[in-house]
């Protein structure tokens, strides 16, 4: 910003009203800049940190560029191909001698690979047909081709490299919601081994859900007696969820599993009570993931809650009481609806959170308890498919970032971290 | 506050609430309070009754070399990146304040979007993105993206302390002849300063607690203390995981009795310049 008094100086030598407005103008100007230069940096490093990587990731879900990197000139000459009957010599020609030149190197490999995927069985007919080239000189490229492997002479092999001539494909992101093309390039529901994603999601959103409501069904009536009390019983009470909210996620997963283990303190107490006479299996299944969830989840939901209780008037109440309204009547009706800006954001919060967990039910679930995130890491860790993990994490992301807009419409950006205070 | 004229549905009410308000706070506190005595237990399950008192997993901890490496790397990381963070989003904080523009609540978001974009996807991109330019199993790689999941910390916390902020007061300085350097020191600085350290103390446990990317983007060189406790947890859950746990649990007490004075500091200045403005 221009400093007052020279600015004043300077408009009271100009006589010009103009000049005063192009003043102001550039007063402006200067403030856009110098505030600018203070965002850029972090907005440089964001991008470069943390968008350009996702973006990266995204574009994954949709690329196919194995067939097309490895095989250029057949890919062109398959795009224009029919799919019907045998492409004509040219497209075998330009395969054999694309393939000849390029066997043994990682681009050959990756393309078999892919290949692999679509029809399991092609990398032995890929590796088969590359011990038979180069062409031998006098043969056609037709006649080297089939007599490596025969299969060469079915359309349907070729259409395997046709359909995959293209840079991108929406075959992964339909793998993903359990959809596959079949022989005719036609959109199907794919085989029972295969369509597993609907499932994960579906158990995704499910425990997210449960745990949310576990979360609003405890967290509630403390939020409640914590905004009811006098600011320094509820500072106590703060601390006690401020301390776990603290704690580092693996102590508690850590600490959970020495408390339901089966010979923990959970399961004497319940033994000793005569509950149950035989310890319980509450680790390694979905009991465990679901309490860790929501012990580690409940603060979130507890703090908006409060913040939103705490500015509530109890004179509203006061007030329903003393008209005749029952005491249950008027809380559901004079003290709830007030509450609901507080429900509303420590749900979603709670949800987007739970959504992506990974660590907790990595630790302390069994297979079946397994949600998105760990079939993105199990594709980029153990079977590096990457056009799966980038569907998966594309599916994931658009889900938080549509429950984020509603967030941020619903409560603003900067309580998000007031939650965090 | 129950009345003496409350009618017994009131009063089984009164005191439902703080039996089941009391019953979520022992489901809050248990895990933190169970695992601290363990730590110090003689043997080697973590099993109540224990059988004696001993300090040899705390020895463990401190002289095994991987939990030596790990706490190394943990304290090299943890505090760049903290460092890192502060030093971007404070400006950033700033400018947002001060600034208005078309356009800038997506910016804000977009600046606060690492808090929820679940951590796998960012751990899985930045891998694909980190690893054909060398910055996997690298100091380098993990300081970043460890600051970028701690800046929106910084953003918040600051950008909430300067709305209570008086811009008045620096106009006020400048007007009684500070020059901007001592007026940034003697005004601005001890009003905000509480709100960075509380975004950075933010960003400095996010970092500190941080497993996931780092599972993705550290080499074994660079593994951190979660990394090493998630290890751990993994294979055999040992006494040792619990004298860290009781370590960390310490820590993070600490760190919130300096988030609570810091806060408590801030609402004491404020209320004091509010009442010399008056």
């Amino acid at each position: 910003m221009m400093n007052p008094s020279t600015a004043m100086a300077k408009a009271k030598s100009s006589t010009n009203a103009g000049s005063l407005k192009g003043q102001l103008r550039r007063a402006e100007r200067m403030k856009r800049l110098k505030y600018g230069a203070l965002i850029l940096p972090l907005v440089v490093f964001l991008l470069l940190t943390f968008v350009w990587p996702i973006a990266a990731l995204l574009e994954r879900s949709i690329e196919n560029p194995e067939i097309v990197d490895a095989f250029p000139a057949t890919s062109a000459l398959l795009r224009s191909w029919d799919g019907r009957s045998l492409p004509d010599d040219s497209v075998f020609a330009a395969f054999a001698d694309e393939a000849g030149r390029i066997k043994g190197t990682p681009l050959f490999a990756s393309a078999a690979k892919r290949l692999n995927m679509e029809l399991p069985g092609f990398r032995t007919l890929m590796m088969r047909t590359a011990r038979a080239l180069p062409v031998e000189a006098g043969t056609s490229a037709r006649t080297a081709l089939v007599a490596a492997d025969e299969r060469w002479d079915e359309p349907s092999t070729w259409q395997y490299l046709a359909r995959n001539a293209s840079r991108y494909t929406a075959r992964y992101l339909l793998a993903s919601v359990d959809r596959k093309y079949d022989d005719r390039g036609e959109i199907v529901r794919a085989g029972d081994d295969e369509a597993i994603y609907v499932a994960v999601f579906r158990r995704t959103f499910g425990m997210s859900a449960i745990v949310t409501v576990c979360c609003l069904l405890l967290g509630f009536p403390l939020a409640y007696l914590m905004a009811t009390q006098p600011t320094k019983i509820a500072n106590v009470l703060l601390i006690f969820v401020l301390l776990p909210f603290w704690t580092s996620i693996l102590v508690r997963v850590a600490a959970w599993i020495v408390l339901l283990q089966s010979e923990g303190l959970v399961n004497q107490a319940l033994m000793h009570l005569g509950i149950t006479a035989h310890p319980l299996q509450l680790v390694f299944n979905s009991t465990g993931v679901y309490i860790a969830m929501v012990h580690i989840l409940l603060p979130f939901m507890i703090l908006p809650l409060y913040s939103v209780m705490k500015g509530i008037s109890p004179t509203y109440m006061r007030a329903a009481l003393s008209l005749g309204c029952p005491p249950f009547r008027s809380f559901w009706r004079v003290y709830f609806p007030q509450a609901l800006p507080g429900v509303g954001a420590g749900c979603l919060l709670v949800f987007i959170l739970c959504m992506g967990y990974y660590i907790t039910p990595a630790l302390l679930g069994g297979p079946k308890e397994q949600m998105a995130s760990y079939f993105v890491a199990f594709y980029t860790n153990q079977t590096i498919n990457w056009g799966m993990a980038a569907a998966l994490s594309a599916i994931l992301f658009v889900a938080t970032l549509l429950l984020y807009m509603i967030y941020s419409r619903l409560v603003g950006h900067q309580d998000l971290a007031a939650t965090a205070r | 506050m129950l009345t003496s004229y409350a009618s017994p549905l009131e009063r089984v009410w009164y005191y439902a609430l703080r039996v089941i308000c009391g019953l979520v706070l022992v489901f809050l506190m248990l895990p933190l309070l169970v695992i601290a005595p363990l730590s110090f237990n003689s043997d080697s399950f973590l099993l109540y009754p224990m059988s004696g008192f001993s300090l040899r997993w705390y020895e463990d901890f401190l002289f095994s070399p991987e939990w030596r490496l790990a706490l190394m790397n943990s304290c090299i990381v943890s505090p760049c990146a903290t460092l890192l963070a502060m030093l971007l989003g404070t400006p950033a904080a700033i400018g947002l304040t001060r600034l208005d523009f078309p356009g800038k609540a997506l910016l804000t978001a977009i600046l606060i979007s690492p808090m929820v974009v679940p951590v796998v996807i960012v751990g899985v991109a930045t891998y694909l993105v980190f690893a054909p330019i060398g910055l996997t199993g690298s100091y380098v790689g993990l300081i970043l993206v460890h600051a970028a999941l701690g800046v929106p910390f910084v953003v918040t916390t600051v950008a909430a302390t300067l709305q209570g902020f008086d811009f008045n007061l620096v106009r006020a300085a400048a007007s009684l002849g500070a020059n901007p350097l001592t007026t940034f020191r003697c005004v601005t600085l001890p009003l905000v300063a509480p709100g960075v350290i509380s975004g950075g103390l933010f960003a400095f446990a996010t970092s500190f607690d941080e497993v996931v990317v780092t599972l993705f983007l550290a080499g074994p060189e660079q593994t951190t203390l979660p990394r090493q406790m998630f290890a751990g947890i993994r294979e055999n859950i040992s006494p040792t995981i619990a004298a860290v746990a009781t370590i960390l649990t310490v820590l993070s007490t600490l760190m919130l009795i300096t988030l609570e004075y810091l806060r408590r500091r801030g609402e004491r200045l404020r209320g004091e310049t509010r009442l010399a403005a008056n």
